[in-house]
């Protein structure tokens, strides 16, 4: 009987800390259906909802900054899933010689800060007019994922029972459809939850994109940052473009969060 | 047997081509820029006023003598270091309590993992300006209903301030990682410890600690390479004021506000210096969790 009374209490608590954890999301949402005044007075959980934010919020800038987010962000991960993808094959089903090394590599450029790259990409970007365009944010996308993609997809690669390419070798399947009918049905879902991780990560990038694309095809949080107006009372327009610029990377991370840590974690660990 | 060697190593060349394409681009975006830094930091270029004359180690003597560059790096150590520990522990803690069966795990779970998915600048903004703000962060509100006076926490505590709100992003991952390797337990072994009378407390420290150390140390790496690099939290929370300004930042305002691009390739030089030493260790680390793997 205690040791039941004390399975309820821990599972009450767990959910307690999950409620914590999962709050300021929660406020930040409810927030974007208030008014500003309503968002900055007293704190109320029960109030009569409004879209007077979203209205405020959805104007052609927002078009064309999301726009111009999911062009980059999409054009980005479709280069870092081509380069990845053959990448993981010749590391992980037909190993190269030193595909440690080569693995070892590309995940030690992750080490390296943006930040002490932006000087000569800067001036690169300046002298190939490529300020203020999306090609550049593409380039450093990619870069930037690629390294995590193929990491990633090194180890849904390994995954695969060699023994089952090798029967399919045996019944004369070319390379080509080794690849379509053995190995992709295998990886599939891997790849998805990949190119997933890209999309968050390209999407929450702030830093290479508030350098290089400040006047002109701005993305998502360089415009969040820039719709808190110096107004006292803005609580509620920041709460509504908030939820706005999250959404999009919530929804993709619930779908794919299992998979997702298994491609992270997996390759060193099982 | 020359033939041999010859088809061997055009055999090695074809199983190299698919990955020659990701190599040559990574090499090309992310090494050809620090050549450039190199060159850059051996001269005194600045926009205003325009010069790019030659002078050879000039600036690494200068940075040498640079206080507030050494605090930088200090801010950098003590931030990532706090920052990971905090959401390593706390992670830790949530993932033993979720790997239990309960009523909505997986909602709960859910729910956790969200912090982790926020975008960085969102997450800055919700709690700068709705938790700790002075004048409407629910914080102040309840510390205000309490009768305690408001805190300007942003200003006050600017590096907790920023790390809570990294911990707060990065315990979920932490949890995840720590949950992925809880649940890869062998139920057997647990089993076979019950059986021989061992008490929870100690299968947990003799049986699961010892398990969960590639995770912990997996984690951990992740959370060094992510947390040294922080830039947007600290944009948003303090704009870089000096108790939280860190190395990338301070090259940043070198770059940027200051506008010169000699002094400040040459704090991007040492920092990449310091990350490939990071690196080494790193790659030492991840290179033996892969051995430890292979062996299993």
């Amino acid at each position: 009987m205690l040791k039941r009374v004390k399975e309820y209490l821990l599972s009450g608590f767990t959910w307690l800390i999950a409620l914590i954890f999962f709050f300021p999301v929660f406020w930040m949402f409810l927030n974007s259906f208030k008014t500003n005044a309503e968002a900055s007075g007293d704190p109320k959980l029960f109030f009569s909802p409004t879209l007077e934010q979203f209205r405020e919020v959805i104007n052609p800038k927002f078009w064309a900054t999301f726009s111009d987010s999911f062009i980059i962000v999409i054009i980005s991960t479709f280069f870092v899933m081509l380069l990845a993808i053959p990448t993981a094959y010749a590391l992980a089903i037909k190993p190269i010689k030193k595909w440690k090394d080569v693995l070892f590599f590309f995940i030690s450029t992750k080490f390296l800060p943006p930040v002490a790259g932006i000087i000569p990409i800067y001036i690169l970007a300046d002298t190939f007019n490529l300020l203020n365009s999306r090609t550049v944010l593409v380039i450093l996308y990619t870069a930037m994922n690629l390294p995590l993609a193929v990491w990633m997809l090194n180890s849904f690669f390994r995954e695969v029972p060699k023994e089952l390419i090798e029967a399919a070798k045996i019944d004369g399947a070319s390379i080509w459809s080794q690849i379509t009918s053995v190995i992709m049905p295998i990886v599939a879902p891997g790849l998805a939850a990949t190119a997933l991780l890209c999309f968050i990560f390209a999407w929450n990038e702030f830093f290479f994109a508030l350098q290089l694309n400040l006047i002109d095809n701005q993305t998502v949080p360089v415009w969040v940052k820039q719709s808190i107006s110096t107004r006292d009372q803005f609580i509620a327009e920041l709460s509504a473009a908030s939820t706005l610029a999250t959404l999009p990377v919530i929804i993709a991370g619930w779908a794919a969060q299992k998979k997702m840590i298994r491609g992270l974690s997996m390759g060193a660990i099982k | 047997m020359k033939l041999k060697e010859k088809w061997l190593s055009l055999d090695g060349w074809i199983r190299r081509l698919p990955l020659l394409p990701a190599l040559i681009f990574t090499i090309v975006v992310t090494q050809i820029p620090f050549v450039l830094s190199i060159y850059y930091s051996l001269t005194n270029w600045t926009i205003f006023p325009r010069n790019s004359d030659l002078v050879w180690f000039e600036n690494y003597i200068d940075l040498l003598d640079d206080r507030f560059f050494k605090t930088a790096a200090w801010v950098s150590i003590t931030m990532t270091v706090s920052a990971v520990l905090i959401s390593v522990v706390v992670g830790t803690f949530f993932a033993i309590l979720l790997n239990r069966k309960f009523f909505g795990q997986g909602l709960a779970r859910t729910l956790i993992i969200t912090p982790f998915l926020v975008m960085p600048v969102v997450a800055a903004l919700i709690w700068k300006t709705q938790f700790l703000g002075f004048d409407f962060g629910l914080l102040n509100t309840i510390l205000g209903t309490i009768g305690i006076d408001r805190i300007e926490f942003a200003s006050r505590f600017p590096f907790w301030s920023v790390v809570v709100t990294l911990v707060w992003q990065w315990t979920p991952f932490m949890m995840l990682i720590i949950l992925a390797g809880l649940q890869s337990q062998s139920s057997s072994i647990l089993e076979a410890a019950k059986v021989d009378g061992a008490s929870s407390r100690s299968t947990f420290l003799q049986i699961t600690v010892p398990h969960l150390k590639p995770y912990f140390e997996l984690g951990t790496l992740l959370g060094v390479i992510y947390l040294s690099q922080v830039f947007d939290h600290i944009e948003i929370i303090t704009g870089g004021n000096e108790s939280t300004k860190n190395a990338p930042y301070y090259i940043y305002q070198k770059a940027f506000i200051d506008n010169s691009y000699g002094s400040g390739s040459s704090y991007s030089v040492v920092v990449v210096i310091a990350s490939i030493i990071i690196a080494t260790f790193g790659i030492r680390l991840l290179s033996g969790l892969l051995a430890d793997n292979e062996g299993a």
